[in-house]
């Protein structure tokens, strides 16, 4: 039987009631007394040198309040990349500033130049009209093999060239490579593309910064999923304010997918405005705004090569990725190709000799950074796709050349850095295969072969590392902040709960799931535990939301807090029962003495800690805790995807008939939750796979900058998707044995779906080895007739 | 400046707008009704979509002025006035329909619209009607389920609470 409350219920979400009546608390739905509205004035060239800005005529139009350009910044610190990455002889990355405004050059379509604060957006739009701005165009850097050539067009003038860094991992002897790839008795290679993405959360970013010139403070409203970090890093590297007198509330926020971790310059300007116009200031992005600003994802080019032995044992796996980094270092975007991805190249699979390299190129592109997966799906896509390409190659079956290479073993190291501490590849296969009913794949693609439809069938399998990170270990791989995060229970007087915690929902229902936790151990009713998050002034010092790390690391110092509120109010129970404190057991939110009948109320003890008359002298009045959580090891989900298409041979239209996802997360705390944080994953992984791709001319102009030219997954595109996370092995190092769901979905479905397309061509006689995402009617049906 | 005056959510309201003024601003920063989203700039997204005159309209594709002397129904107005949902509201809550929020209130507006026309969809029909509401959270398989849910069909055999 389901249960019906706490740690392993579909609890209904509370958050939903004020979501579906239209009384969320977005950004811009904040309004400030006297607030003032920005307009940026963005490059709509890609590369070029500002040789004058006029902004006079905009200065003395109606309404104008102050106009910007990047003289007013100069001095002020630029936009801090967060992960410093060391190349292949030991070199940091090439870091080149990234201004708030543009100083000297527009280095991508988007590049703000100047700001204009007035007194309705309407009135800064037309007064950035009239701001004169003279631009020597030069050749955008686009390619990014071409980008990395010598004498190539610089993105930075004071960098020796594109290449941000050329990193590598794995087995550095490249004579020990070769030689495996020589004595190999097959070796597939493939070259491929992850297509570069665009987010898109529903909810574009806005800003909102006030300043008290009374007090000196500052509150900035900002679409985030990370309130502390961009207060720290917007105080400490870009305007030097001190943190406690700045405050950052990040309150609901419509969706992330990661592009709403990073510091943007938007949220710095508002707030330097806010202290320059001694008035608050207000930016909401327009959508086509966002396309231009929002960090985008992905952007891979790859060539991987497998070599395996006349078993068909892997046994050694090479890759050549070039990463576009855009025009700027965002936050976390060198941590992107390297760290959150060369890592998983291993897969599920027991190859023995791995060796990634990557080179990261600046090019004039908006910025990438980290898109739902961040770095795993690009691995998983490379490593899935070879697979299933050497199995059409070997004439073998793609699942059974997956099992017999599936490690086994737990805890396994990896090759490339990791150390898997648990999972059960067969036993996760074996789920899919029963849930998928693949067994009746064959009578369904009679079927569609009846209808004139060719059928594909693609499986595959991936992991992810989650629950970003243990602070020393990234910290050595070059991450300039730690990954804990921390959790404050709040007892009150009367029994209930507020939980302040680091993590910050956007959409995963943290409002719902984490009480189940704390009331599930106390054994009270979920409604008396309520969390509070998104408001540096409110919550203590945590990372935020990000790397499906909320529950696995979060939820862990939640724990570890509320077991610290359990231990004191038994010394409290034990004062009022005359037992001895080892003698308490604390069940359905009573506290007993083992072995009586003596017995006493969660609430009359947490009265009694604020009440404290008849109380042990030894112990503190009150009942709150704070545990800060440092996680010992990333966790391990993994999953078998399998994926079943139709293909119109006429047109090479593609259409999903069916989707079955088979993940273990190890323990659950909201299946239903879960359910929904695989389904959107997906959504967006079948998005990419089929539909969306951002796109650049050879200019550099943005050409998909509108939902009109970006194709984003509709409801028509999509099936009903089967999911099933019965195969469960919990994470050994963290309390609740969590792993992760957020990313899941995202990182398995694409090459689940590519791999579906070509087994239908294959199966129709089309010899195709592989098409790009996304795979649009065009691509498909010109790979049928090539 | 010109007045417009509008019934919204049976209230009766005016106020003084320029031309260029959209209904969802109208709605937005002159009535505060803040459910009623704004998530794109080329009528694509759909979160915010209200009711006009009964129909189901984009306010961001509207003029305030436009909408002078209609009858208009945006998200707020969807409960009780005891704070209790509506079946397609309750439906969303109880299938998961929602995870951001941002695009909600347009589901709902639109799925109250498909239901007062087609009031037993097919999943088909849903999801060709639902082709200019898009959700970025819930991949809308929640989002299907609840309104064939919220029109009264079984939805146990659909994979997946």
């Amino acid at each position: 039987m389901p249960k019906d409350s706490g740690i392993g219920a579909s609890s209904k979400r509370r958050e939903d009631v004020r979501f579906l009546t239209g009384a969320g608390n977005y950004t811009d739905d904040i309004n400030v007394h006297g607030q003032a509205y920005v307009h940026f004035l963005r490059s709509d060239i890609a590369h070029g040198r500002i040789t004058n800005i006029d902004t006079s005529a905009a200065e003395g139009m109606p309404g104008v309040v102050k106009v910007f350009t990047g003289k007013d910044f100069e001095g002020v610190g630029g936009m801090p990349c967060g992960w410093e990455v060391t190349d292949r002889h030991g070199a940091p990355m090439q870091e080149p500033p990234h201004p708030i405004l543009a100083q000297g050059k527009v280095r991508h379509v988007g590049d703000p130049i100047a700001a204009v604060v007035a007194d309705s957006l309407a009135l800064a739009r037309d007064a950035a009209e009239a701001i004169e701005v003279d631009i020597e165009e030069l050749p955008a850097v686009l390619d990014m093999k071409a980008a990395a050539q010598d004498g190539a067009t610089l993105v930075h003038d004071d960098l020796k060239n594109n290449i941000c860094y050329d990193w590598h991992l794995g087995e550095e002897d490249n004579d020990k490579v070769n030689e495996v790839f020589a004595n190999a008795a097959h070796v597939t290679t493939l070259d491929l593309v992850n297509n570069r993405l665009v987010a898109n959360p529903m909810e574009p970013r806005v800003a909102v910064a006030e300043y008290s010139r009374g007090t000196d403070e500052y509150t900035l409203y900002t679409t985030s999923q990370n309130p502390h970090v961009i207060r720290l890093l917007m105080c400490a590297f870009v305007l030097g304010l001190p943190e406690h007198k700045v405050r950052v509330v990040a309150p609901d926020v419509g969706g992330g997918f990661g592009t709403k971790i990073f510091h943007y310059a938007e949220e710095a300007f508002c707030t330097f405005a806010a202290k320059a116009c001694n008035r608050p200031v207000k930016w909401t992005s327009s959508r086509s705004e966002a396309f231009m600003s929002d960090a985008h994802g992905r952007d891979h080019v790859t060539t991987i090569e497998l070599a395996l032995d006349a078993e068909n044992n892997f046994t050694g796996l090479r890759t050549n990725t070039h990463a576009n980094l855009g025009a700027y270092l965002s936050t976390f975007s060198s941590s992107v190709p390297t760290w959150l991805h060369g890592t998983l190249m291993a897969g599920n699979y027991k190859t023995p000799v791995i060796q990634v390299n990557v080179r990261a190129m600046f090019t004039n592109t908006v910025p990438v950074d980290a898109y739902r997966g961040a770095g795993r799906p690009e691995a998983t896509f490379q490593l899935e796709r070879v697979i299933d390409k050497a199995a059409r190659e070997l004439g073998v079956d793609p699942i059974a050349l997956r099992r017999q290479n599936f490690i086994t073993q737990f805890p396994y190291d990896t090759p490339v850095a990791l150390t898997y501490d648990t999972g059960d590849y067969n036993g996760t296969m074996d789920k899919l295969e029963a849930a998928a009913d693949l067994s009746g794949f064959a009578a369904r693609r009679a079927q569609s072969e009846a209808n004139g439809k060719l059928r594909g069938l693609g499986v595959n399998c991936y992991i992810e590392a989650c629950g970003i990170a243990p602070s020393n270990i990234v910290g050595m791989l070059g991450a300039r902040a730690g990954l804990y995060d921390a959790a404050t229970v709040r007892v009150n007087a009367t029994g209930s709960i507020s939980v302040m915690v680091g993590a910050h929902s956007h959409g995963q229902g943290h409002e719902t799931a984490f009480p189940q936790v704390v009331a599930d151990m106390i054994g009270i009713d979920e409604s008396m535990v309520e969390i509070v998050h998104g408001d540096t002034s409110k919550i203590p010092f945590g990372m935020g939301t990000y790397g499906s790390r909320s529950l696995a690391v979060c939820g862990s110092a939640m724990v570890k807090a509320t077991e610290k509120v359990i231990d004191k109010a038994k010394k409290i129970a034990a004062h009022l029962l005359e037992a001895s404190e080892a003698d308490i057991e604390l069940k359905d939110g009573q506290f007993s003495v083992a072995g009586t009948d003596k017995s006493v109320a969660w609430g009359d003890v947490t009265l009694t800690a604020y009440v404290p008359h008849n109380y042990p002298l030894e112990v503190e009045p009150g009942l709150e805790e704070t545990a800060f959580y440092d996680p010992a090891n990333f966790t391990f989900p993994a999953g078998a995807y399998a994926c079943e298409v139709e293909v119109d041979p006429e047109t090479g239209q593609v259409s999903i008939e069916k989707f079955t996802a088979a993940d273990d997360f190890g323990n659950i705390v909201n299946p239903m939750i879960v359910d929904g944080q695989v389904h959107g994953g997906i959504g967006q992984g079948i998005g990419q796979a089929l539909l969306e791709n951002c796109a650049y001319d050879e200019n550099g102009q943005l050409l998909s900058a509108s939902f009109m030219d970006y194709a984003m997954p509709r409801a028509d595109d999509l099936p009903f998707y089967e999911v099933d996370h019965s195969s469960q092995t919990p994470c050994t190092h963290n309390p609740l044995g969590v792993k992760g769901c957020g990313e899941a979905g995202a990182i398995g479905s694409p090459p689940a779906v590519v791999n579906a397309v070509l087994d239908a061509l294959n199966s129709g006689g089309k010899a195709v080895d592989h098409i790009d995402m996304p795979m649009s009617p065009s691509r498909v049906w010109t790979a049928m007739h090539s | 400046m010109t007045q417009v005056s509008m019934t919204v959510n049976g209230k009766a309201v005016s106020g003084d707008v320029e031309g260029r003024t959209l209904l969802s601003s109208f709605l937005r920063d002159h009535l505060s009704l803040t459910g009623t989203h704004v998530g794109c700039d080329t009528a694509q997204c759909g979160a915010c979509v209200v009711h006009v005159n009964g129909e189901a309209v984009k306010s961001c594709n509207m003029l305030a002025l436009e909408a002078d002397g209609a009858d208009v129904g945006t998200i707020e107005g969807q409960a009780a006035e005891d704070g209790s949902l509506n079946v397609i509201q309750q439906a969303f809550q109880d299938h998961h329909g929602l995870q951001c929020g941002f695009c909600t209130p347009g589901m709902v507006m639109s799925a109250a619209a498909l239901l007062k026309d087609n009031p037993r969809p097919t999943e088909g029909e849903i999801r060709k009607y639902l082709e200019g509401n898009l959700c970025r959270c819930t991949g809308y398989h929640n989002i299907v389920k609840a309104i064939m849910a919220a029109s009264g069909q079984d939805v146990s055999s659909i994979a997946a609470e």
